[in-house]
């Protein structure tokens, strides 16, 4: 079946598969002493250990979740909290089309602990202002508590200027952290070239199972943990590892970093010839996003006059899976932080379907995709968008 | 046939569309999402909160049909939310389930549905649809008590005839009991009745934050003399008789009520319970749920509020203006409720009250 949708996850790849259910069979809690507890400690540090060759940081520097949103509320929070520690640092910088999982603790923070969230703007494209960040952190850059800018977007896909933000961030002694859940795989991830201080992963998106990840921690920053009990982590998370998850990432991390140039040239192929194609056979769409500094599997379109639930739902009877935001926001009616940043109108964001390819997509399926989207675009136009009188007119 | 099945997460509407599944439709569930700020808007209301989207597509997990969430917050603002605040402005009491209705799930939502390839809509709405000479006609549920009929009666025949009322024919005890059968968790949910948008059920306190009121006076209807001042006009229901603050009591010590409210002037006019007593009813906006005109000279019966009561009456006019008689004087009407007009058990159509006569 024609999936679409490998930003919100992806199927687990084969080999990790096999690993992670090996592991499970076995009893060990990797905090025990007995042999088989120090067996099941040795797989989580192996796995620890090939992850930080993979990304090229010490092994040290890594500490396992339980997914994406928890590394990204232990980076944030943590952070924070512990910033405050010497002297009151009360501002948090963040990218205004950071994922939920980094926004909403952030909000939270500002809500209950005397946080100042200021939104570091981005462009047209998706893509945040240096010149603004360099002003934000201008303004009083000792009382910063940290930076949280992704490394690309999981909506409209743009690549974010990492390095030159690191340098800022770098240069200020300011925390930064940088949610690669969606870069993983897709983009370059080298640290030692890279300094930058906090990086979060989730295992969905790369081939392992569901609630795993990790958070990078680096340069002397510090996290107050979020989960206290066990200290399993020392310092920063408890809870018993997840061996056969810790193995299981281990290994989709190594694969995705020695895949990731191949991969990516390979999707990017997909993508393009659908964007070409695409933008041609249907009337009226934009790409919405960076052309250029774009994530490879990511495709993401306005059908003006269209809206993205109709189009979703004439793909999804023909078996063909696309997404019109990301799966977390499409629970309430809210039109999408992410486009709203970019400064596009309601019936932009409405209208706007996103499409991501991953390691199981082929041409084949990608070809199916263009035949059918325009038909689907058409009739979707047929039933217009869901908004009143007074938009209808501006039209 | 291809139904669009509206899950509002409450239990009516889960069992309307189990039904349209056993009955070997093609069934695909839609939850409408409504309201755009959910900020106060904690735990299950019955409709639009996020659990209660969550509890919809439980439903259709279990149904083992499609689902998905349409965002109509943009057109419910508009078409229900502004209305109503404009409505109460100008010193009306609406009925914003009837909007939704009229706007909403029957006209934006079905006309989606049909575009998008459904055949009609089906909804856990407690009414019955009849064929009788071939055109489809609404008729009261088999139980009056839960009958929703009235905030129907503002479809036109058009959308009856796309229209499923799949409960029409079991009373609500037995829909909890189906619904319990099948497994349905919704199957003991709570009803919700008060009015999804207003977040804590505090009418009066909302309104007051979205009407920019300007104070006015409180007159005695009869002498024409000032009692008092007060707030704002939009405050004040016809019949109302609580919340006046009328530290004049009446001369004949009678308990007195709103007899009438004019937002252009801010006034209230205030009087005994005589003057609440009305005898006609004009509405405009007329809707023919029936196909066809009420017939001038007709008795018929109305329905001046959801669940109440069914008052004998007779048309005495029915173009783009309808005026009715009653049999026996009624009181407490106010403009801008909907007025239903029944045939027994069946409806013929319905109308926005402009005025009411003694
Ligand atoms: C950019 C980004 N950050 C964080 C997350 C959350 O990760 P997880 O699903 O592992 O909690 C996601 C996944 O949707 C994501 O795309």
């Amino acid at each position: 079946m024609p999936y679409f949708d490998h930003a919100a996850t992806t199927s687990m790849v084969p080999e990790v598969q096999k690993l992670f259910v090996e592991h499970l069979t076995q009893a060990a809690n990797p905090s025990s002493i007995h042999n088989s507890g120090r067996k099941a400690r040795a797989i989580v540090e192996v796995a620890r250990e090939q992850i930080g060759r993979a990304l090229k940081t010490h092994p040290s520097h890594i500490y396992f979740t339980a997914g994406g949103t928890e590394a990204d509320n232990l980076a944030v929070k943590g952070l924070y909290w512990s910033r405050q520690k010497d002297k009151a640092r009360p501002r948090i910088l963040v990218s205004a089309i950071e994922h939920h999982a980094v926004l909403d603790p952030a909000h939270w923070l500002e809500k209950t602990s005397g946080a100042i969230v200021e939104l570091i703007p981005v462009n047209q494209k998706g893509v945040i202002d240096l010149d603004e960040l360099t002003k934000l952190i201008a303004k009083n850059e000792t009382d910063v508590a940290l930076i949280a800018v992704m490394w690309a977007n999981n909506e409209v896909g743009s690549v974010q200027p990492i390095e030159e933000i690191v340098k800022l961030a770098n240069a200020h002694q300011i925390p930064l952290h940088v949610d690669a859940v969606q870069a993983i795989g897709s983009l370059e991830i080298d640290l030692s070239r890279i300094n930058l201080d906090s990086l979060a992963i989730s295992g969905h998106k790369i081939g392992a199972p569901h609630a795993t990840g990790l958070l990078v921690l680096r340069n002397g920053f510090k996290v107050d943990p979020v989960l206290h009990g066990g200290n399993q982590e020392p310092e920063v998370r408890s809870g018993t590892i997840n061996t056969a998850g810790a193995a299981a990432l281990g290994l989709a991390v190594e694969l995705a970093v020695a895949k990731q140039a191949q991969h990516a040239a390979r999707l990017q192929a997909l993508r393009d010839k659908l964007i070409k194609e695409i933008s041609s056979l249907v009337p009226d769409c934009v790409v919405n996003g960076d052309l250029e500094n774009r994530l490879p599997g990511n495709t993401h379109f306005s059908f003006f006059g269209a809206s993205g639930d109709s189009i979703l739902m004439l793909l999804d009877q023909q078996g063909i899976e696309v997404s019109t935001g990301s799966a977390c926001s499409a629970g309430v009616a809210q039109p999408s932080h992410v486009l709203m940043a970019m400064g596009v109108d309601l019936f932009h964001a409405i209208s706007s379907v996103r499409i991501t390819l991953g390691t199981s997509t082929t041409e084949t399926e990608v070809n199916q995709l263009i035949t059918k989207l325009p038909q689907a675009v058409a009739t979707a136009r047929l039933a217009g968008l869901n908004v009143g009188k007074k938009e209808a007119v501006k039209e | 046939m291809k139904v669009l099945a509206a899950l509002s997460g409450g239990v009516d509407s889960a069992v309307a569309a189990a039904r349209m599944v056993d009955q070997g439709h093609d069934v695909t569930a839609v939850h409408l999402a409504l309201a755009r700020n959910h900020a106060g808007q904690t735990g299950s209301r019955g409709c639009c909160t996020p659990l209660d989207a969550k509890d919809a597509k439980r439903v259709a997990d279990v149904l083992g049909i499609p689902f998905y969430i349409w965002d109509f917050s943009e057109r419910f603002q508009e078409d229900v939310i502004d209305d109503f605040i404009a409505e109460y402005a100008a010193g009306h009491t609406p009925n914003p389930c009837v909007r939704c209705n009229e706007k909403i799930k029957f006209a934006a939502v079905l006309e989606k549905g049909i575009a998008l390839g459904f055949d009609k809509i089906a909804t856990g709405h407690h009414a019955q649809i009849k064929l009788i000479d071939g055109k489809p006609q609404l008729f009261r549920s088999v139980d009056h008590e839960k009958d929703q009929s009235y905030v129907l009666s503002v479809l036109t025949s058009e959308q009856l005839a796309s229209s499923l009322f799949p409960l029409g024919d079991i009373t609500k005890a037995e829909v909890r009991t189906e619904a319990q059968a099948r497994g349905l968790l919704v199957a003991d949910k709570p009803e919700s009745y008060d009015i999804c948008f207003i977040p804590d059920n505090d009418t009066a306190g909302w309104l007051n934050k979205q009407i920019i009121a300007s104070a006015g006076q409180i007159i005695d209807a009869e002498s024409g003399a000032t009692i008092t001042t007060h707030q704002g006009a939009h405050q004040f229901t016809v019949g109302q008789r609580r919340g006046l603050n009328l530290d004049k009591s009446a001369p004949d010590r009678q308990a007195r009520y709103v007899v009438g409210v004019d937002t252009k002037t801010a006034t209230v006019l205030v009087g005994p319970e005589r003057l609440l007593s009305i005898k006609t009813v004009s509405a405009y906006q007329p809707k023919w749920t029936s196909g066809k005109m009420a017939v001038v000279g007709s008795d018929v019966t109305i329905q001046m509020r959801a669940h109440g009561a069914q008052l004998p009456a007779k048309i005495t006019r029915a173009d783009d203006v309808i005026e009715v008689l009653l049999n026996e004087s009624t009181r407490g009407v106010a403009p801008g409720q909907t007025l239903a007009i029944y045939d027994q058990d069946r409806v013929i159509g319905s109308g926005t009250i402009t005025a009411t006569g003694r």
